[in-house]
């Protein structure tokens, strides 16, 4: 009964690709979402590929799991993934079914999956990856995500025994994910810049594991992603078998020492020279390192690859550079890193802040209570000149960016993200960035697209 | 006026603490002391002008209630006596008789007030929130409140009579989606589930706090921004069009 419900529902999906082809629908969920109806535990009666990958955590997944695809492909692997599709049960069940002949065998060999954290139960059950890289785990959606420390309990009790994880040594919440898996540790050793001192808003792990006392550490980068101990206990975080080391960004590289490999180290070229995105390519250059990919292979990844466009993306116009970034809604950590970049990006600047929450401001009001997780302090910098507002929660941004120091004639108002160029001052040699959430992107762009033919 | 926070390293969920935030910059005279878990609290020895609480994880739920398990009697004593305390989010469950997860844990409260929390870690509950406070019981003067609720749990009072609410509700749950009481308010005792933050979305509100707790004179800094974000939002709630539920 169970085989007979499973082929039906692999059938309609089959049939469902077809369709959609036809009407030019493709990149959706639909066929995975339509297989899941019929079949609930499709994801278990699936073929599925012999080798996988899954990549997950708060930020960088999809950028991470980007490059891994990126990179396989350059070495003419052809994976099972869900690149064009979401990361949650169906967008996982639409690649297996886009790869599956018609009786339900995966016809690849291998398969790297982004996998949405609070999807894990929805996944894990019937999908045991050989690997599962986690970047890193903090605040994101409070209605979805409620806070780490239950998106680690979530990852705990479903990654599977027997997959072996690749963890970043330098967040005590990533790291502390399923204590009985083998595993082994990414990190970046101290850099210029580093604190000693957390100054963010978010610090999601101050207390000591084993004795409650107060945190220390021997540098930080951002909110609790640095190397802690406890001076009380002597508590540390764990060692790392993968050592981000002599970054250089004037040759945008980086060393990645392997202390588990003797200590011998190589040098990879950096795709951007944000702190988080310096953290992906380490934790990349471990997984490949764990499937057994020589250095100098790796190498010539790094060397070829580039950062998707929709994260970031920069346009010169004239004088003046348009600078394009992600700024995921309702999601405070990621917003401070981008507002914290922002700040240290030499030259003057202007700000279109648009990455209100769109959808909710169709179904109903945007939960703002992000804005008072996130570091707008960053943004009270002589070097910004004008911070555009717009979008259906424009007075609540006021609002914040004053309580961070921001002055008042410093901010501009819209209530449409569409005329929010009309507020900008056009500065000489200015950079003007377009921040946007994930339902803006096409928005953020349109956006751009206005600042460019007001430039020229 | 001296204001007592009570466990901010672990406190600190959904930008609580910008309560807080929000009355140093609009009081320049407050004095705030931090209590971290392995302190003696102020309140243990004094009685603070404000004592605060805000939003935790479920671990630090246990933590925070083993730490105060020691002070229940004070603590009685404080909002018998008519201490302020100002306790949002899930940091009222602590005051409860007992915390029930869905998967059968039980975790017992300071059992202060008679109700017992239900938590399903499996399904998050959101909504928008709209109430009212009455800020002088003689004149029955009110004050709209807007917020969110975004949590694993809702609260329900056993078979004792239940203290006052803190808000009475137009729209969105009260303590739990069957009534409308919202929060707990004995003496000067307020607890809500309603986040936002509190203060930062409801300036009335705030400057009652400043009033209550010693600083009339305090008005809450750019007042005219804080009150267009809130009568915009107030507005926007009280419209039916307005979806509640996320």
């Amino acid at each position: 009964m169970h085989k007979l419900r499973f082929l039906a529902a692999l059938a309609a999906a089959k049939l469902s690709i077809i369709a959609l082809k036809i009407t030019r629908h493709n990149g959706t969920n639909f066929p995975g979402v339509l297989a899941l109806r019929i079949c609930p535990d499709f994801i278990k009666h699936i073929g599925k590929p012999k080798k996988i990958i899954a990549v997950s955590g708060t930020n960088g997944k999809t950028t991470t799991c980007n490059m891994i695809l990126d990179a396989l492909a350059m070495d003419g692997k052809e994976v099972v993934n869900n690149r064009m599709g979401s990361n949650i049960n169906s967008g996982i069940a639409t690649s297996l079914i886009q790869n599956a002949t018609i009786t339900g065998r995966c016809r690849l060999d291998m398969g790297v999956f982004e996998v949405d954290e609070r999807s894990a139960l929805r996944i894990f059950p019937y999908l045991r990856p050989d690997y599962m890289l986690i970047t890193n785990l903090s605040r994101d959606s409070i209605m979805r995500n409620g806070h780490p420390e239950y998106i680690q309990g979530i990852l705990t009790k479903y990654i599977p025994r027997k997959t072996k994880l690749i963890l970043n040594a330098d967040d005590l919440i990533c790291s502390g994910v399923s204590p009985e898996n083998e595993r082994v540790y990414f990190g970046i050793e101290k850099m210029p810049g580093d604190k000693n001192v957390c100054d963010n808003l978010i610090q999601d792990f101050q207390i000591c594991p084993e004795c409650r006392h107060k945190l220390e550490y021997e540098y930080v980068r951002y909110s609790h992603i640095g190397r802690a101990y406890c001076p009380h206990c002597g508590f540390r975080a764990p060692d790392y078998d993968y050592a981000g080391c002599g970054v250089d960004l004037d040759a945008m590289t980086i060393q990645v020492r392997e202390d588990g490999h003797h200590g011998e180290t190589a040098t990879y070229r950096l795709l951007n020279d944000s702190v988080y995105n310096i953290y992906n390519v380490v934790s990349a250059v471990a997984l490949f390192r764990e499937l057994g990919y020589s250095r100098e292979k790796i190498q010539e990844f790094f060397a070829k690859m580039n950062i998707v466009g929709t994260r970031y993306d920069i346009r010169e116009v004239k004088d003046k550079k348009i600078h394009m970034m992600l700024a995921k809604d309702k999601n405070a950590f990621a917003g401070s890193r981008v507002f914290e970049y922002i700040a240290q990006t030499p030259g003057i600047k202007e700000i279109i802040i648009m990455n209100s929450c769109q959808d909710d401001a169709v179904h109903w009001s945007e939960n703002i209570c992000w804005l008072y997780d996130c570091d707008f302090e960053f943004l009270n910098n002589d070097s910004i000149k004008n911070i555009v507002v717009c979008g259906p929660r424009v007075k609540d941004y006021r609002y914040r960016l004053l309580l961070a120091g921001v002055p008042d004639e410093k901010i501009s108002y819209t209530d449409k993200e569409i005329d929010s160029p009309d507020q900008l001052k056009y500065l000489e040699n200015d950079n003007i960035f377009v921040l946007y959430g994930t339902d803006s992107i096409t928005l953020g762009y349109k956006v751009a697209e206005r600042i460019e033919r007001s430039i020229k | 006026m001296k204001i007592e926070i009570l466990f901010p390293e672990i406190c600190n969920l959904y930008g609580e603490l910008f309560n807080m935030e929000l009355i140093r910059k609009s009081c320049s005279g407050a004095e705030f002391i931090e209590t971290n878990l392995n302190d003696e609290p102020l309140f243990a020895s004094e009685e603070p002008d404000l004592i605060y609480m805000g939003t935790m994880s479920e671990k630090a739920q246990e933590m925070v209630i083993e730490k105060l398990s020691q002070y229940k009697k004070r603590i009685t004593e404080l909002i018998s006596s008519g201490a302020h305390f100002l306790i949002t989010g899930n940091a009222l469950e602590v005051f409860g008789r007992k915390i029930a997860d869905k998967d059968g844990t039980v975790v017992k409260g300071l059992d202060i007030f008679p109700f017992t929390t239900e938590r399903d870690m499996m399904n998050r509950f959101n909504s928008l929130y709209l109430g009212e406070f009455i800020s002088d019981a003689d004149t029955g003067h009110t004050m709209k409140i807007a917020g969110f609720k975004s949590q694993f749990t809702h609260s329900y009072w056993n078979d004792e009579a239940s203290p006052a609410p803190l808000f009475h509700t137009l729209r969105g749950p009260g303590l739990n989606p069957d009534i409308k009481e919202e929060g707990i308010r004995v003496n000067n005792f307020m607890a809500t589930y309603v986040i936002g933050p509190l203060l930062i979305l409801n300036p009335p509100f705030a400057r009652y706090i400043l009033a209550e707790c010693g600083a009339p004179e305090c008005d809450v800094v750019f007042s005219d921004a804080a009150m267009d974000a809130y009568s915009a939002r107030i507005a926007e709630y009280s419209d039916e069009s307005t979806g509640f539920y996320y």
